[in-house]
């Protein structure tokens, strides 16, 4: 419910395995990812990021799927409309 | 920006609301709660509202932190800053809410050092770099922020930092929801689950509310989008004589939650036997503590706090705002007495509180997107 | 919503819209931070106490300078001071801060700006060289608005008194002729323009204190306005063409249409998509969780002019180095008078008010 933000994984930093830049849009801030220990986020992965920590890595393929689904419904209604439009009874 | 301008798409929030008024069966109520105080705030910022069909109420739970803090632990708060040598920091969120004497902006200018911190690193940082000063860290958050205060907790015993103090005030979602559950002044024909609480908790510990309440979850994002189609897929589930708990978030939710961030937790912190939660009253087993083995960092055990219950204002009526029983407008001070100038209570003074939202996002007439939709095509 | 709930929740809000209309009151003992946001709080204080105490016609209209008539010359008088920290940030220091600023409050309501003086509260300690490094942006920054420091002041405060360097800045311009270019002139149908992407200056200071550990490739947009100004005026210049001027500085451009819209008893309406930001700005803004319409600004102008010149407007403003990026964010309406509401780009519609202090970055 907090705020969180996506971000992507720059680098990490040499000596400290916890810490990451990570780039919102051009703005870059040191985060750290040690709650992702065990699965580790690599360069180019996105990641939540809440106060200054990252939460979760922002599953690509399932974001894929979520967006599929939105384009789906998007498509189903705009050919509704079309029909509706096209279908005039008088 | 990615991950995000997508799930803004106007079109496709057409297609959904469509799809979501198709779903109202004729003739029947929907009241939707939105636990999550991030929720109410996408939801008054995009006008959301305006998408669904009169028929289905969206009602504001009590899932926003800093609006359940009660009185007294923002009075407890400023008195930890007036101590000898102590620099409080806080996030931004707390710096306005009152306290019986005031804000902790109100506090600055009587002399404290109130300073506000995006994350509780930062506030290490302050007590590193402050050696002759004690740092205490405000912290406030559900589940979602607990990991970020455990986390940082370990770290200040690793580097055995002796400044460095946390005031706990953490607390957890499923009491609360339970609590609403449990109200006996709200009908709930569904929840929108709360969405960062849920990469940390997963989306188990909902389960209950499906099994046992017989109500429907879906666990959502916090696009526009994303609450859009969770409220499709509540109707859907409505539609269908179904409960159980569904995760729209998954791109950021794994189900099974975070272990890393769950074990740091145990780890460090403890469930209090019972806490109070403005509005709501006492809650057992429903806020954290710190753990004996990480008591010198405990503020409430480093320094003497009044710990005072104090009681809400009469005029106040957060309460029933933040179980969803009254709508913002509703409250008899909303707007006059109560204002984001002058608040009374933390629903206001929170931009994710109902009322801040109400009136910052929604205080004037607005035509429903739906008629609007009737009229084009 | 049922029609009696509905009617309900229109006498509340009728009820809260009489309560905003009342006569300001402070109601704390101690000045606070949010005193000095540029929002609700700032603006009680000023009508509280200031304006309570000063009160005269040529205060009342509390625009960004007052216009005065004296000896047949129409002049425009307006001051400033400059507290910013730190004192020398990208894209600038406190010195520009201090011309920019009130040649700035000069040039927008039509004057050409002139003359300045400058007072200088110095802390003890304070190192010569940052003050020459200041007066030398002041000396740059004069001679590219043409104007000319002529009197001034220093005073030296003991340690810890000051942040350094305190300045204080007024500003004298002359008008050609009398067109009213206060906020109260606008009116419904009526374009809604600003200048260029909003936010930078405001980010700029956040990330250069240094407290937030973010890094960004963001500016100050610091500027001298007049000659934009000159050129907006040149391109329209029939009687009333260009309603009013302002320059967004605290408070944002979320502070400047509310000034509008309670002037002139107007609805603002603008739309996000329509908004320039830059992305930078925008990513630390989303970090931090403010909302860069209500982040300052210190170059960018806001002007309302009449609907069917917004193009020719436009245009101009885009033709000059400053404007390169101006937008067409939005347009006055007859409904909803004193209020701004921001259309998403979701299509959703929502109200822009003023915050009662700085805009606090949130976690939630």
């Amino acid at each position: 419910m907090c705020l969180g933000i996506p971000g992507e994984v720059i680098e990490f930093l040499p000596d400290q395995p916890d810490l990451a830049r990570v780039n919102v849009s051009g703005a870059r801030r040191v985060i750290n990812v040690g709650l992702l220990a065990e699965d580790p986020p690599r360069p180019g992965e996105w990641v939540l990021i809440h106060v200054g920590f990252a939460l979760s890595k922002i599953d690509e393929a399932e974001a894929a799927a979520a967006l599929q689904f939105l384009e789906g419904i998007g498509q189903a209604y705009q050919d509704e409309l079309r029909a509706l439009a096209a279908s005039r009874i008088e | 920006m990615r991950f995000v301008d997508e799930f803004r798409d106007a079109e496709k929030a057409h297609a959904l609301a469509a799809k979501i008024a198709a779903l109202c069966e004729p003739g029947r109520q929907y009241k939707l709660m939105e636990v999550c105080g991030g929720h109410t705030h996408t939801i008054y910022k995009h006008g959301l509202e305006d998408y669904l069909p009169e028929t289905i109420t969206l009602v504001h739970g009590p899932g926003c932190p800093v609006c359940v803090i009660p009185m007294g632990r923002v009075d407890d708060a400023i008195h930890l800053a007036a101590q000898p040598d102590v620099i409080m920091t806080s996030f931004g969120d707390m710096m306005r809410v009152p306290g019986s004497n005031g804000s902790f902006f109100d506090a600055n200018a009587e002399g404290t050092n109130i300073r506000m911190v995006y994350s509780p690193l930062d506030s290490l940082k302050i007590a590193r770099q402050n050696p002759d000063k004690r740092v205490v860290f405000m912290a406030i958050g559900f589940e979602t922020t607990a990991p970020s205060t455990a986390m940082t907790l370990l770290r200040a015993a690793a580097e055995g930092i002796g400044n460095f103090f946390v005031f706990c005030n953490h607390v957890t979602i499923i009491p609360a929801i339970k609590a609403i559950l449990d109200s006996p002044d709200l009908r709930l024909d569904g929840f929108i689950g709360p969405g960062h609480v849920s990469t940390v908790i997963g989306c188990r510990p909902y389960e209950f509310i499906a099994a046992d309440y017989g109500k429907p979850v879906v666990v959502a994002g916090f696009e526009p989008l994303d609450i859009l189609q969770s409220i499709y897929m509540l109707m859907r589930q409505l539609a269908e004589g179904r409960a159980e708990v569904e995760n729209q978030y998954s791109r950021v939710v794994p189900w099974q939650g975070n272990p890393v961030a769950l074990r740091a937790i145990g780890e460090t912190m403890a469930l209090r036997p019972y806490f109070e939660w403005r509005g709501l009253g006492f809650i057992s087993h429903s806020a954290l503590q710190i753990r004996e083995k990480y008591a010198a960092f405990d503020a409430e055990l480093a320094f003497q706090v009044p710990g005072v219950r104090v009681a809400d204002p009469k005029a106040c009526q957060c309460g029933e705002v933040l179980k969803g029983v009254l709508k913002p407008w509703e409250c008899k001070v909303f707007g006059t007495a109560c204002t984001p100038e002058t608040p009374i209570g933390t629903c206001m003074v929170s931009p994710e509180g109902a009322c801040a939202a109400y009136y910052n996002f929604g205080r004037f007439r607005r035509t429903r997107v739906a008629e609007a939709e009737v009229s084009r095509a | 919503m049922t029609i009696q709930a509905a009617d309900r929740e229109q006498q509340v809000l009728d009820r809260i819209d009489r309560a905003r209309r009342r006569k300001p009151r402070i109601r704390e003992e101690r000045i606070t931070m949010a005193h000095g946001a540029g929002g609700k709080a700032s603006r009680t204080l000023v009508e509280a106490i200031f304006l309570d105490a000063f009160r005269n016609p040529l205060l009342e209209p509390l625009e960004d300078a007052a216009l005065l008539a004296v000896g047949g010359a129409s002049l425009a008088l307006t001051t400033d001071s400059y507290v910013v920290s730190p004192l020398f940030f990208p894209g600038g220091d406190i010195g520009d801060l201090a011309v920019n600023g009130t040649v700035n409050d000069l040039a927008v309501t039509g004057a050409t700006p002139l003359f300045l003086s400058a007072g200088f509260i110095l802390e003890e300690g304070f190192a010569v060289a940052d003050l020459e490094r200041i007066t030398a942006s002041m000396r740059d920054a004069a001679d590219a608005a043409g104007v000319r420091v002529v009197t001034g002041d220093t005073k030296v405060v003991q340690k810890g008194k000051a942040d350094g360097c305190y300045i204080s800045t007024a500003g004298l311009g002359i008008r050609a002729g009398d067109a009213d270019l206060s906020a109260a002139s606008a009116r419904p149908g009526d374009a809604v323009i600003v200048s260029g992407p909003i936010g930078d200056h405001g980010v700029t200071i956040m990330l250069a204190r240094g407290e937030l550990d973010i890094e960004a490739d963001v500016h100050s947009d610091t500027a001298p306005l007049n000659g934009l100004v000159a050129a907006l005026l040149e391109a329209l210049p029939g009687p009333g063409a260009v309603r009013t001027m302002r320059d967004a500085t605290r408070g944002g451009v979320a502070t400047i249409l509310n000034e509008i819209a309670r002037s002139a008893q107007v609805g603002v309406r603008v739309s996000e998509d329509d908004i320039p930001v830059r992305p930078e700005v925008r990513g630390a803004s989303e970090l931090l969780g403010i909302d860069p319409m209500y982040v300052a600004c210190e170059g960018r102008l806001v002007a309302v002019v009449e609907g069917g010149q917004a193009d020719r407007a436009l245009a101009a403003l885009r033709a000059h180095p400053l404007g390169a990026q101006a937008a067409i964010i939005g347009q006055v309406t007859g409904d909803n008078p004193g209020i701004v509401t921001l259309t998403t780009g979701f299509g959703g519609t929502r109200i822009v008010d003023l915050l009662v202090g700085d805009p606090l970055p949130r976690i939630c």
